[in-house]
């Protein structure tokens, strides 16, 4: 269909539209005209995706002099594929309209690990492996070695793709990965390389948030999109978090070791070196006189990671004479790892900031800030200039540096905490010395001030307002959507007590009460016996989980679960989880019916979807708090509260629910689905934390569902059951209308309009 | 068929008792030979299975894998073999052979009678061929009737039975057993008296465990000695701690592998008696599973991208051409009852349409037709009763009395029916009639439109076999006692009623060809 929104005409795929999209292209239209930031929370099963592609793509067609790019981040490859083959979908169909003229190139982007096709490299196990293996073939030394020596192996993929030149373009399309890899293979061109380079160009790439979140990653992806970019965060209910994890480092006993090897062999090179190719060094000597910013010019597949900390006149500085020779280097390195060593030692949990841990550095092994602040690209420099491709093995000596050079960069936003073993088992030595950073904003920062529009959206955005503080950003725009529906396909309940009527809770102190986990196990042992298919229940912690599973078992209510479904459980092995998850899906299908036990903020959580008869049910055992006596948490929590003040139980429930609507949202998928969700703790009948759910699972959390015992749950359970069983009229004919035609909406403009909302 | 060979580690027993003579045992489907590992002992072997009558075995699970195999003078061959698997692999190769013998024994001299098989038939489908008849009496039956007797040949005997081939041929997977959905633990049941622990070692846990442990299973196979279930020597289970280490494995594994074990439910196709070949099916499952689990991952990979192309929402699309109403039926006996009005209704409405009623009758008209009937009565005469009282309550009561002995005899029992009443001999007789003219006015009906030489011979030759049946069926109605007569009589009347209609059409056809011959005298001659 083909709609106007003011100036814009609108190219949607779909012959309906629901009016909570059209409501949602509206926002982010007005977003866009003003040049700003937007904040959008719309819920899942909504197409939320596909609005949100057709508004902007149809938005650069109606605008042709303004060329925006769009840049679409998700988080896992998975998702990056579905908005990919959602945008052939939309892309085909404007094609179709339109003609010739509403082609564009858009592409999906992964690390070399999904989309490398030469199979001796694509073999290796990890990411760094990979990116190692590759490196191995292609790094320029290797190459021009190559040229003299035959025997030296190179690869094929990436001489073609060489050769080719200019001539390696893509043509306009829709690739997403499989497509690029059957691209890539079909002319003999390396795909990764080529996708790279295609970036430039595309007028929509498709990646994750670590190649504009991640300093490292953004700096060789990301630098040259141009301004006039729409940059897009989906299922963002996260970026606070990702934003912290991409500026924080750890450094435990391993990665000293590691690290001392590290040198130990950059110390023989360098020996070597300066026996057989003295000149080498000298080189290298005089380019980082001159400054960092020479690194534009080296060759492609010998780029690095770039600088972990983002200030731009870093570059341009010239690195400090005293790290500028190689030797002075490694032994500025080797101080730094002792020194680190050290304080690893310490019988106590210490924690300071980054100004008094540089100035102890300084004043111990005399290295200052500057000199830490240039370690991690001097040290790159380094590995370059020694011909070194196995960099998998150098990720020791990285992560040191890559902490140099944040402490040395960052003045606040940060804390170094130095703990002797984990809180939790007290008896284990395990050292660790972290840098934690405690302000999103930090890493996100470059991104608001680059590009003219970023869009956050989610299913789960709630509270709304807290976001703008937390990434310190203006939205033009923030607004939560609801869902309409033509009948209450879902059921959320909070379940207070057990079947003894005594109230359950994952509480510190109810926690391990033999009763609580006898209730819980009551209960999913009444509705394994009531609900069809599916069910997903959710635990607070891998512990916990474990903990009570185990109970569960020696009480023998597992046995009797196992009489209605069969039961599998995400563990910490990625593999052994995904066959789990590939079982339970069979089960799911053949009618056999599962269980699977899942832990909030897990992977599952995160990133699979339980929609139709894979879930007919979530189970939330407890709140999933934090861990609360974390250190960095409550480092982050004062960081929080001093800076932004947001109080720390604000931020805690904020966060736990979260989490909680996450989870639970994992059940619906679009609206002829259904399902129910079952919040089973107490503290959820509390009104503080209850409000921070979003609004569209709110607003069917009925007042007669707020404090249910397990015999009434089971009791709404079978009649929410029978009534969603009836046959379903998608087209709203009972009064509530829920698709829009064409000329609804013709209508809806013609002055009919709010008539919805 | 003749060059496959079977070779088997077994030992010879004069009988059940005797230790026996280790050595080996080679089958060809001419003959079998026993040759002893020690060269110097006499008992050597070598005789054809045409001697051969029968063989006997011992069932799976008991204590000793035995074959039988009896000779026409009461002499017996009994081997003991290693496993029930080799055992078995010999049981079937001997009921082939016997079977081949006893078969080509009989049909040698009718064969060359019976029409030349032009088919060319390859080994397997043969030895297929030949398995359904073993496994099914009735089919040999009428295979030996009607292929050797020259009525049909093998290639039209099979032809109609396709299905029974093809169904073999796909193999289609037989409901799988499934298994207990419940985790084994380690109780051992102790008598809280002695140190002695008793655990309960199922068949079926065995096989469970075996599945969702892979690491027990390949120990099992690397450390138990065959034939020897015993405890495990002491150095054996050193060894066995030490392989075992890496397989060490959390609750939330083993719970993870025990639902994928009871989602696959039981694969293995072996008795689970034996403890041993259930650990090698298994373990050759898994073999399989991996080997294929490489070929699919392409496949995988195709699917994934299926789904991620159907990411569309559905809700949106319009409707699809042409518009369907949903069938939406809240009570089947509703909404049958409704149809059967409405059938019957348009029942009602073409009849009428054909002959309207008349709904405005004038008295004249009214009057016409009660006199009409009138009428014909005075020309015919009143008969005054219209039938003798005597012969209609005579009809009368032998029908009741008839029916309700049936039913007095049968009452309400459902597994008995008539035929279980009748002597053994006629009901023999009548099911395999039943069968046999089933089977001939299948082929009968089936070669209707004759339009090649081929079938009209065909159609003479079943004629030929059906008109011999006939008088049979007769015989069988007369010969039995008056009790069952009536019964026997109401089996035998729709055969007899098939029977004739086949000859009405036969008798018709035929002279409808001469009739077009007799007009084409120089025509086409059949």
């Amino acid at each position: 269909m083909k709609f106007q929104i003011e100036d814009v005409t609108v190219y949607f795929p779909y012959d309906n539209i629901y009016p909570e999209q059209y409501a949602y292209m509206v926002e982010l239209k007005r977003a866009l005209d003003a040049k700003g930031h937007c904040l959008l929370e719309m819920p899942t099963g909504t197409g939320k995706t596909i609005a949100l592609l057709s508004l902007i793509t149809s938005y650069v067609l109606s605008k042709p002099s303004n060329p925006v790019k769009l840049l679409y981040c998700t988080r896992t490859v998975h998702e990056m594929e579905k908005t990919l083959a959602e945008l052939k979908f939309l892309h085909n169909y404007q094609v179709k309209i339109l003609g010739p003229s509403a082609r564009i190139l858009a592409l999906g982007l992964s690390s070399r690990k999904n989309l490398c096709v030469n199979p001796s490299v694509v073999s290796a196990e990890n990411r760094d492996s990979v990116d190692a293996a590759c490196r191995k073939l292609t790094a320029s030394w290797v190459r021009a070695l190559a040229v003299e020596n035959p025997n030296i192996p190179t690869c094929e993929f990436f001489e073609n793709y060489e050769k080719a030149a200019s001539d390696a373009v893509l043509p306009p399309g829709v690739y997403t990965l499989q497509d690029l890899r059957a691209f890539g293979k079909a002319k003999g061109w390396c795909p990764y390389f080529l996708a790279r380079h295609m970036v430039q160009f595309a007028n929509v790439v498709v990646y994750s948030y670590q190649y504009l979140l991640d300093p490292k990653v953004a700096g060789i992806i990301s630098k040259e999109m141009q301004r006039e970019s729409v940059v897009v965060f989906d299922e963002a209910h996260n970026i606070d978090n990702v934003c912290i994890e991409a500026l924080s480092v750890s450094v435990r006993r391993q990665t000293l070791e590691g690290a001392t090897r590290n040198l130990n062999r950059m110390s023989q090179e360098i020996e070597r070196l300066k026996a057989t190719d003295a000149g080498r060094l000298r080189s290298e000597y005089n380019r980082l006189v001159e400054g960092l910013a020479q690194r534009g010019n080296l060759p492609l597949t010998d780029a690095w990671f770039a600088n972990p900390a983002l200030p731009d006149d870093i570059l341009k500085e010239a690195v400090p004479g005293n790290i500028r020779r190689a030797e002075h280097f490694l032994s500025v390195l080797r101080r730094l790892v002792q020194y680190f060593k050290g304080r690893l030692q310490t019988e106590n949990v210490e924690k300071e900031g980054p100004v008094t841990f540089v100035a102890s550095i300084n004043a111990q092994v005399g290295i200052d800030q500057k000199m830490l602040r240039f370690c991690y690209d001097r040290l790159h420099s380094l590995l370059l200039t020694l011909e070194i491709t196995d960099t998998d093995e150098f990720l020791h000596i990285q992560t040191i540096c890559d902490l140099a050079t944040l402490v040395g960069t960052y003045t606040r936003g940060f804390s170094i905490i130095i703990e002797p073993f984990d809180e939790r088992m007290p008896h284990i030595p395990d050292p660790v010395l972290q840098l934690c950073c405690h302000d999103a904003s930090l890493a996100i920062k470059p991104v608001f001030e680059r590009f003219q529009s970023v869009v956050i959206t989610s299913g789960t955005l709630s509270p709304i307002d807290l976001y703008p503080r937390l990434l310190n950003f203006n939205p033009v725009v923030s607004r939560s959507f609801t869902m309409s529906l033509t009948r209450d396909c879902i059921c959320p309940m909070v379940l207070t007590r057990g079947s003894d009527q005594l109230p359950v809770s994952t509480k510190y102190d109810l926690r391990s009460d033999p009763g609580v986990e006898k209730n819980y196990g009551k209960l999913l042992l009444e509705m394994v016996s009531v609900v069809p298919d599916g069910i997903v229940c959710f635990f607070v912690s891998y512990s916990y989980m474990d903990g009570i599973v185990n109970s569960w078992h020696e009480s023998g209510i597992l046995k009797e679960i196992m009489q209605h479904k069969l039961v599998f459980i995400e563990t910490q092995d990625v593999v052994e989880t995904t066959l789990a998850l590939d079982n339970y899906r069979r089960a799911c299908d053949c009618g056999r019916g599962a269980v699977f036990f899942s832990v909030a903020r897990g992977k599952v959580a995160e990133g699979i979807d339980f929609d139709r008869h894979y879930g007919r049910l979530v189970i939330m055992f407890g709140v999933p708090f934090q861990y609360t006596l974390s250190r960095i948490l409550l480092a982050r929590l004062e960081y929080l509260r001093e800076t932004f003040q947001i109080k720390e139980g604000d931020f805690l429930t904020f966060d736990a629910l979260r989490q909680a609507a996450q989870c639970v949202g994992r059940v619906i998928r679009s609206k002829a689905d259904y399902g129910m969700m079952i919040f089973a703790d107490k503290r959820y009948s509390r009104h503080d934390k209850r409000s921070k759910l979003p609004g569209w699972i709110l607003s069917h959390l009925r007042d007669a569902h707020l404090n249910l015992s397990t015999d009434m749950a089971v009791h709404i359970a079978r009649e929410f059951l029978r009534r969603m069983a009836q046959p379903y009229d998608n087209t709203g004919a009972m009064g509530k209308r829920t698709l829009l035609s064409e000329e609804d909406l013709e209508k809806m403009v013609n002055g009919v309009t709010e008539m919805l909302f | 068929m003749a060059d496959k060979q079977v070779i088997k580690r077994a030992k010879y027993k004069s009988s059940v008792k005797d230790p026996g003579v280790a050595g080996v045992l080679k089958l060809n489907l001419e003959r079998f030979v026993f040759m002893p590992n020690d060269p110097k002992s006499t008992t050597k072997l070598n005789v054809e299975f045409r001697m051969i009558k029968g063989h006997k075995f011992t069932k799976e699970g008991s204590k000793q894998a035995l074959l039988n195999l009896t000779q026409d003078q009461g002499v017996n061959y009994i081997f003991e073999f290693d496993s029930f698997a080799d055992r078995d692999v010999c049981r079937e190769f001997v009921a082939t052979a016997i079977s081949y013998h006893t078969e080509s024994g009989r049909g040698v001299p009718e064969k060359s009678a019976a029409p030349v098989n032009d088919e060319q038939l390859s080994r397997a489908e043969t030895e297929r061929r030949i398995k359904l008849l073993q496994e099914n009496s009735e089919l040999q039956a009428l295979h030996k009737q009607f292929v050797f007797g020259g009525i049909l040949t093998d290639a039209e005997f099979w032809a109609t039975r396709k299905k029974l081939l093809d169904q073999n041929d796909t193999r289609k997977p037989k409901q799988r057993i499934a298994l207990k959905n419940e985790m084994w633990t380690v109780k051992p049941l102790s008598d809280g008296q002695s140190n002695r622990v008793t655990f309960n070692l199922t068949p079926e846990i065995i096989h469970q465990i075996f599945a969702e442990k892979p690491a027990v299973r390949q120990a099992y196979l690397n450390f138990v000695p065959n034939k020897d279930h015993g405890l495990l020597p002491d150095e054996a289970k050193d060894v066995l701690d030490s392989q075992y280490e890496p397989y060490r494995r959390s609750f939330a594994q083993d719970l993870n592998q025990h639902a994928a074990v009871v989602l696959q439910g039981r694969v293995v196709d072996v008795e689970l008696g034996d403890t041993r070949s259930v650990a090698e099916a298994l373990a050759r499952t898994k073999q399989a599973e991996l080997s294929d689990e490489i070929s699919n991952r392409n496949l995988e990979k195709e699917l994934s991208d299926r789904i991620s192309r159907i990411a569309e929402i559905e809700d949106l699309q319009g409707p699809r051409d042409p518009a369907v109403a949903p069938l939406s039926i809240k009570d089947p006996r509703d909404y049958f009852d409704s149809q059967q009005a409405n059938a019957l209704k348009a029942l009602r409405d073409a009849g009428s349409g054909t002959k309207p009623l008349k709904s405005s009758v004038s008295s004249r008209e009214a009057y016409r037709s009660l006199r009409d009937p009138d009428s014909d009565l005075r020309v015919m005469g009143l008969r005054e009763p219209i039938m003798d009282q005597e012969v209609a309550i005579k009809v009368l009561n032998g029908l009741t009395q008839t029916i309700s002995s049936t039913k007095l005899h049968l009452g309400n029992n459902p597994h008995e029916s008539v035929l279980d009443r009748l002597p053994k001999a006629t009901r023999d007789e009548l099911l395999h009639h039943w069968t046999s003219v089933q089977e001939l006015l299948k082929h009968f009906w089936s070669s209707y439109p004759i339009t090649t030489k081929y079938l009209y011979t065909k159609v003479g030759r079943l004629k030929e076999a059906m008109s011999q049946v006939y008088p049979k069926l007769q015989e069988i109605k007369e010969s039995v006692l008056s009790d069952y007569r009536h019964q026997v009589s109401l089996l035998v009347h729709p055969m007899l009623q098939a029977l004739d209609a086949a000859f009405a059409h036969y008798d018709a056809d035929v002279q409808k060809r001469s009739a077009k011959t007799g007009e084409r005298p120089n025509g086409f001659v059949q």
